[in-house]
């Protein structure tokens, strides 16, 4: 049941990121991108990661998804345009697509995997805090202070707009 | 947890066939469907009383029962079921200048993040649908679906009430997460895990064990949850996405019938499973307020219920005592008072964990 539900929720990821490009309604593409993001959480779920399926939960559909729609709403006259999804030079870039196919399995199938042989940890939330906590601080610290750069930019370029 | 229980039960019962995967998806239905029944003998319980606690806080006399003939059955016990049915046997109309997809989306949304929350509540010392590595950071990130669902409600109306409510409603709610989340953090530090059962085994051995009573800052964390918890299910003093008196009914202005009584639901839904995260969090969750007392898996049920259940009194006796705020009011408590006290907490504690706990 495990394998049918995997392949129920990668469809569920792949037809509803394909349904993000070629919806011609942007509003529509807002909210097929809320069932890829669950779908990708589904994923994590598969990895044992459950942490970062809660993550991705909690900061890409409670934040970023919400500030997509937001953001298409508040735009003025943006959600009833409609999108152009053909393209002109059909036949250029089909053969680019397939050509990136092809490199991209090559690479699948060529790479040695590293495969997981060991039984799924029992708590999977303390070792990664104590991962970031001793030996990944430095990189955890310094995206810290770029994240707080980004946010006191952001309130800086919005107020000199007003 | 009792999806093991109910799979090894059938595995016991059945062992020519045991384990085999049509026993998994019922012993993964048969909780869900509990739940459901759950929550519909819920949400009746608690619109009785909320009807019953608003009219003896502000006196109204039809639910009180002032003569005969004003009210459904006796002490008005029908009212809910009146009004149940006649939620479901309305017209449901879709407005023709409404978005009919996202329309229709937005309810069954809105229900799938209340009650998928439901999942890693734990009603008592074995009752717990999923007993979780990540119990209370899951209930907070499916919590966030209904931000997408009440804008979706509100845009897809296409009526101007319906997009300021679900407007509102989003800001309010992305807005009273961040203290919310962090008083959690607060909790969590002190028990050290995110599982639900092993916060609420931290707080074991009577009143004064409670995460509440644990330090003296606990308190003020406390007040910041529930106070911005309540914020979250957009209930009076902060029902500003549905105020009457401004937005006719905010984004459920256009719905009607089957589809309104599901938000009505969720609404209620959410509120049980605020005040249980809170009663798990900070009020011990199943323990019993003495040590030695009653303090069994059976009466660990009747402890968390009856929490949770004087949490909810409690939001409906400031939703019936508490006028609405301003949207400015909104902002300023939670941007200038709750985060800065909050994150200030969070130092506090960090400190005394280290020098004193």
């Amino acid at each position: 049941m495990a394998e049918i539900l995997f392949w129920f929720i990668a469809s569920l990821t792949v037809l509803s990121a394909a349904m993000v490009v070629l919806n011609n309604q942007l509003l529509y593409s807002a909210i097929a991108l809320l069932f890829t993001l669950f779908g990708v959480a589904g994923l994590y779920i598969y990895l044992w990661a459950d942490f970062i399926a809660g993550v991705q939960l909690l900061v890409y559909i409670g934040g970023i998804n919400v500030l997509i729609i937001f953001g298409i709403m508040l735009t003025n006259r943006i959600s009833s345009v409609r999108l152009s999804q053909t393209n002109i030079q059909q036949g250029f870039g089909g053969v680019i697509a397939l050509w990136l196919l092809i490199i991209i399995s090559l690479v699948i199938s060529k790479t040695p995997w590293y495969q997981v042989t060991s039984a799924e940890p029992s708590s999977t939330v303390r070792e990664v805090g104590t991962l970031l906590m001793t030996k990944y601080l430095l990189p955890f610290e310094a995206i810290s202070i770029l994240l707080l750069g980004a946010l006191i930019g952001a309130a800086l370029l919005s107020r000199e707009a007003s | 947890m009792t999806v093991d229980f109910i799979f090894d039960g059938l595995n016991q019962l059945f062992p020519a066939v045991a384990g085999n995967d049509f026993f998994l998806i019922i012993a993964m239905l048969l909780p869900v469907a509990a739940l459901l029944g759950f929550i519909t003998i819920y949400g009746f319980g608690v619109i009785y009383s909320e009807i019953k606690v608003s009219s003896f806080i502000q006196d109204k006399t039809g639910p009180m029962g002032q003569g005969p003939g004003l009210h459904a059955g006796k002490w008005g016990l029908l009212q809910p079921v009146a009004d149940g049915i006649k939620l479901f046997i309305k017209e449901d109309i879709i407005p023709a200048s409404a978005d009919k997809p996202l329309f229709i989306l937005a309810p069954f949304l809105i229900f799938i993040g209340a009650l998928t929350a439901f999942i890693a509540v734990p009603f008592g010392e074995k009752i717990i649908i999923v007993d979780m590595n990540i119990g209370i950071f899951y209930i907070i990130g499916v919590g966030s679906l209904a931000v997408i669902a009440l804008i979706l409600a509100g845009w897809s109306s296409n009526n101007k009430w319906a997009l300021f409510g679900g407007m509102r409603s989003a800001a309010q709610i992305i807005s009273y997460e961040i203290p919310a989340g962090i008083s959690l953090v607060v909790v969590i530090m002190l028990a050290s895990s995110l599982n639900m059962q092993e916060i609420i085994a931290y707080q074991e051995g009577g009143l004064f064990n409670w995460i509440i009573f644990d330090n003296p800052f606990m308190p003020i964390v406390f007040v910041i949850f529930f106070i911005s918890a309540l914020a979250e299910t957009n209930r009076t003093p902060f029902d500003l996405p549905e105020s009457e008196s401004e937005l006719v009914a905010g984004f459920v202005t256009e719905y009607s019938g089957t589809r309104y009584a599901i938000f009505f639901l969720s609404e209620y839904a959410n509120m049980f499973v605020i005040s249980a995260v809170a009663a798990t969090a900070f009020l011990g969750g199943w323990q019993s307020p003495f040590e030695n007392f009653l303090n069994t898996p059976a009466w660990s049920v009747f402890w968390m219920i009856s929490k949770t259940f004087f949490l909810i009194f409690v939001m409906i006796w400031v939703r019936w005592t508490v006028p609405r705020l301003r949207v400015d009011q909104l902002m300023h408590l939670c941007w200038k008072v709750f985060i800065p006290i909050g994150l200030f907490n969070v130092f506090a504690v960090a400190i005394w964990i280290v020098v004193i706990g």
